[in-house]
């Protein structure tokens, strides 16, 4: 069976083309899906792309978040359709509250773009198990409100259970807390983060490595085994 | 029409970077004495209707899941006209 992975866009989306490619990439059938649609047209997973969905009007993500397409996705999510938040889809996830945390202006308040080491904290999740835990990927990372933050509590609990996704390992970009760059939920179908891997994904274009390609074969094996 | 006045502001933990960038370009602008500044958001609700309990317990309902992300903002709730605080959170 092909895999079929929807890729959402909101008005404001920006990285739904390349999401789409990294999806045919990997060798899944990927799928527009339209912010408007409530179905969501057979899909297996979703990936919400980065962006500035509805301008980042009120807080990045906050909008989109009740959006008809969310709706269904909250849902889905909730019985276990994998999902993956990149960048502005990480801030969605949060305001969704299908990840816990939120994101807030850079701590030195200046838009990044840059090639991002980070370190693999979970290689256990429906889109990192390709990777083996402790590995070091490099993809671009690109944002201005990238700074995640949760109460003491939330992290601890987010150590103690192994759902720091992936960390940043060679600075630390924003001031995000305890160098967090991505995380997961306990069931490990929804994982959020903020760096770009659809970027990287072919020799040619980007970080010249594809380094993000694992994510988009983790999900096909994931759901072809499934 | 009644006005309702939400103020969200960042938890007092929560570092403001905002703020503090207000706050360093004070002096400079020959403003001193400010020893910190954090920046929020104020939101103007005109209300169709009275301004009952009612009303005013869908706002804060508004407030809590829209207008502010209770993960990393406090907010505030105020019948303006009136210029009593009714609620507050």
């Amino acid at each position: 069976m092909t895999a079929r992975i929807g890729v959402v866009t909101f008005p404001g989306t920006l990285d739904d083309r390349d999401s789409l490619r990294a999806v045919r990439i990997a060798g899944a059938e990927p799928v527009s899906l339209w912010h408007r649609d409530t179905d969501l047209h057979q899909v297996d997973a979703v990936v919400l792309a980065g962006g500035f969905s509805y301008g980042d009007y009120l807080r990045a993500g906050a909008i989109s978040r009740f959006s008809p397409v969310m709706e269904t996705v909250i849902e889905q999510a909730k019985a276990g359709m994998p999902v993956l938040g990149i960048c502005n889809g990480f801030q969605i996830l949060t305001e969704a509250h299908l990840l816990p945390g939120a994101m807030l202006r850079n701590n030195h308040l200046h838009f990044i773009c840059r090639d991002q080491k980070l370190r693999v904290e979970n290689a256990e999740t429906a889109w990192t198990s390709d990777y083996t835990a402790g590995q070091e990927i490099s993809v671009p990372l690109k944002n201005v409100d990238g700074r995640y933050t949760a109460d003491e509590r939330t992290l601890d609990e987010l150590e103690a259970e192994g759902r720091v996704a992936f960390r940043y390992s060679d600075v630390n970009p924003n001031g995000s807390l305890r160098d967090i760059a991505g995380i997961t939920n306990a069931a490990g179908n929804v994982v959020g983060l903020m760096p770009h891997p659809e970027h990287a994904v072919e020799p040619l274009i980007g970080t010249g490595r594809t380094d993000g390609l694992g994510f988009f074969t983790s999900i096909i094996k994931k759901l072809v085994n499934a | 029409m009644a006005r309702v006045v939400v103020d969200v502001m960042l938890k007092p933990e929560i570092l403001d970077p905002q703020g503090q960038a207000v706050q360093r370009a004070l002096p400079r602008l020959g403003f001193d004495g400010i020893a910190d500044v954090r920046q929020g958001k104020r939101f103007e609700l005109e209300v169709e209707g009275p301004v009952d309990a009612a009303a005013l317990a869908r706002i804060n309902e508004m407030a809590e899941t829209f207008l502010a992300n209770t993960v990393i903002e406090d907010f505030t709730v105020k019948i303006e006209a009136d210029e009593k605080a009714e609620e507050s959170k």
